[in-house]
């Protein structure tokens, strides 16, 4: 298992390193320590490895992953998992804001606490909050799943499109166009299979509250025209 | 961007290292803001005796004789410790209008950085590792303090349009963000007597919270208010002679990252400026909620 030590090697060493696995490489398994906060670490894997970070990471750690499995043992600053296509990233602490933005695909994994804009502008990421979310998450989510097993901070969910909400506890306000759903049983399947990938135990799919696009915003309301 | 960091010690074992600590800081965020770098050191004060920090770009023939001027102005003996362009002058508590007073009346160039019982403020243009080595900040000891690394973007680059600003007695401030109603705010507060040496907005939240001080209110009441009467994106740290605060406002776009143990208390824009500090993997470590003030007094 090759380690790369962040107080030695520079972080384009170990991202070029990561960039360079081939298919069929036995390296599949990565350490990396003394992050100490850097920024955009493992950003841009594009192969199945799995990187275990050991200790806080900086902005964009992860982003644009597909396909390899991250996993953060401390926590992570602002924009982890950023524009992910696939694969997962685990962060064992909190996350700073905007948290999974723009993610395609994947599951994003938070075991703590992840702060405002989580999940904003959305299109078919997975994401799963064990704590709370801060203001603006999900903002003009556009596909995907956002699971929280605790609270959402204020304007949930504003001007979202097609995603799908789930959270647990209580939601300090929606924001625009963004309503309470009812949980059909394909939502709880769906729900049941995120909280199972995402590692959570004793927590119900029946739990949560589904909310979701009222989708009075897809068209331009002509009672609006005064407006402009 | 900007970065900003601060620390506030609880444990009098630290003090000696207290500028050592808070330069590693804010040299290890440079690269959130290359234009110009600041640092506001509280540090031990004699009784009776206050500080007044300087500043010229003519420092050899300004400082040359100056104590001696103003001595000779306010009846007083008076101590001046030059540090490159910077000078702190010491003078008996009494006599500290008297004597900036004299100093403005001997050295009209010069510019008063900040003044109070235990601060000095040393700011210039530059790297934060070159500002850092030009005033020997690593030698400094002190109670608390606070660092800004700055990306200029409402006002020029220069000395004065540095941070801290100071605009009382023992405060300053450090401000990533920028103040969309900074003007209309500078125009009231010089209705009610501040005076103001830049165009800056940074210095227009200083001084806020300096008259809402001078009115009465504790840190955290000057605080909150920042919350109602300052519009556009902070995050501010504030020092007091004894104590530190932290807002950030409702949108908290700006990033920040708090730290505490039983030693201290550890401001920083990004989790790289804590990554030294002794006791980091222990540290309770969270992000301050938008629009919610924290401070501490020792």
């Amino acid at each position: 298992m090759p380690t790369v030590d962040l107080a030695k090697s520079s972080l384009r060493d170990l991202n070029q390193a990561l960039h360079q696995i081939r298919k069929g490489s036995n390296e599949t398994s990565w350490e990396v320590i003394n992050p100490k906060g850097s920024h955009a670490v493992a950003a841009g894997v594009d192969a199945p490895v799995s990187v275990d970070v050991r200790g806080p990471v900086g902005y964009y750690c992860g982003g644009m992953n597909d396909g390899g499995t991250i996993t953060v043992h401390g926590s992570a600053g602002p924009g982890v998992g950023e524009n992910m296509m696939s694969g997962t990233i685990v962060v064992k602490g909190d996350a700073s804001q905007y948290a999974g933005a723009t993610g395609q695909g994947g599951l994003l994994v938070i075991e703590g606490n992840a702060s405002s804009r989580c999940g904003i502008s959305m299109k078919g990421i997975d994401i799963v909050v064990h704590g709370n979310i801060g203001h603006m998450s999900a903002f003009m989510a556009q596909s995907g799943n956002l699971v929280v097993l605790g609270d959402a901070g204020d304007a949930l969910g504003d001007s979202i499109y097609e995603a799908k909400l789930f959270v647990r506890g209580k939601v300090n306000s929606l924001g625009a166009d963004c309503v309470k759903k009812k949980m059909h049983p394909k939502h709880i399947e769906r729900l049941q299979k995120l909280l199972d990938a995402a590692g959570v135990k004793g927590v119900r799919p029946e739990e949560f509250t589904r909310y979701g696009s009222a989708r009075t915003l897809y068209n331009f309301n002509i009672d609006n025209a005064d407006a402009y | 961007m900007c970065g900003i960091v601060g620390l506030f010690l609880k444990d009098k074992a630290l003090e000696p290292k207290l500028g050592e600590m808070l330069s590693e800081m804010l040299v290890s965020l440079s690269d959130r803001g290359p234009d110009s770098a600041g640092i506001a050191i509280y540090g031990s004060g004699e009784k009776k005796k206050s500080k007044i920090t300087i500043q010229s770009a003519d420092p050899d023939s300004d400082f040359a004789g100056l104590g001696n001027e103003i001595e000779k102005a306010i009846g007083s003996k008076v101590e001046v410790i030059v540090k490159s362009t910077h000078a702190v002058i010491e003078v008996p508590t009494a006599k500290l209008e008297a004597a900036r007073d004299a100093i403005l009346k001997a050295r009209p160039g010069v510019r008063i950085m900040g003044a109070g019982e235990v601060i000095e403020i040393f700011k210039e243009v530059g790297l934060p590792a070159d500002v850092v080595k030009r005033f020997n900040l690593t030698k400094m000891s002190g109670t608390h303090g606070i660092g800004h690394t700055r990306m200029a973007t409402e006002s020029a680059v220069t000395t004065m349009g540095a941070h801290p600003f100071s605009t009382g007695p023992d405060q300053c401030l450090v401000h990533n963000g920028s103040l969309s109603n900074h003007n209309n705010v500078r125009r009231e507060l010089k209705h009610d007597g501040m005076t103001f040496e830049t165009e800056n907005d940074t210095e227009v939240a200083a001084a806020f919270i300096s008259n809402k001080m001078a009115h009465g209110d504790n840190l955290g009441e000057a605080l909150e208010k920042t919350l109602t009467d300052l519009d556009g994106f902070f995050t501010f740290v504030v020092g007091t002679k004894n104590g530190f605060g932290v807002v950030r406002d409702p949108i908290a776009c700006k990033p920040a990252v708090m730290a505490e143990t039983d030693q201290y208390v550890a401001f920083g824009s990004e989790y790289r400026a804590l990554a030294n500090l002794p006791g980091i993997e222990d540290a309770k470590v969270w992000e301050p909620e938008p629009a919610k003030v924290y401070f501490w007094e020792h």
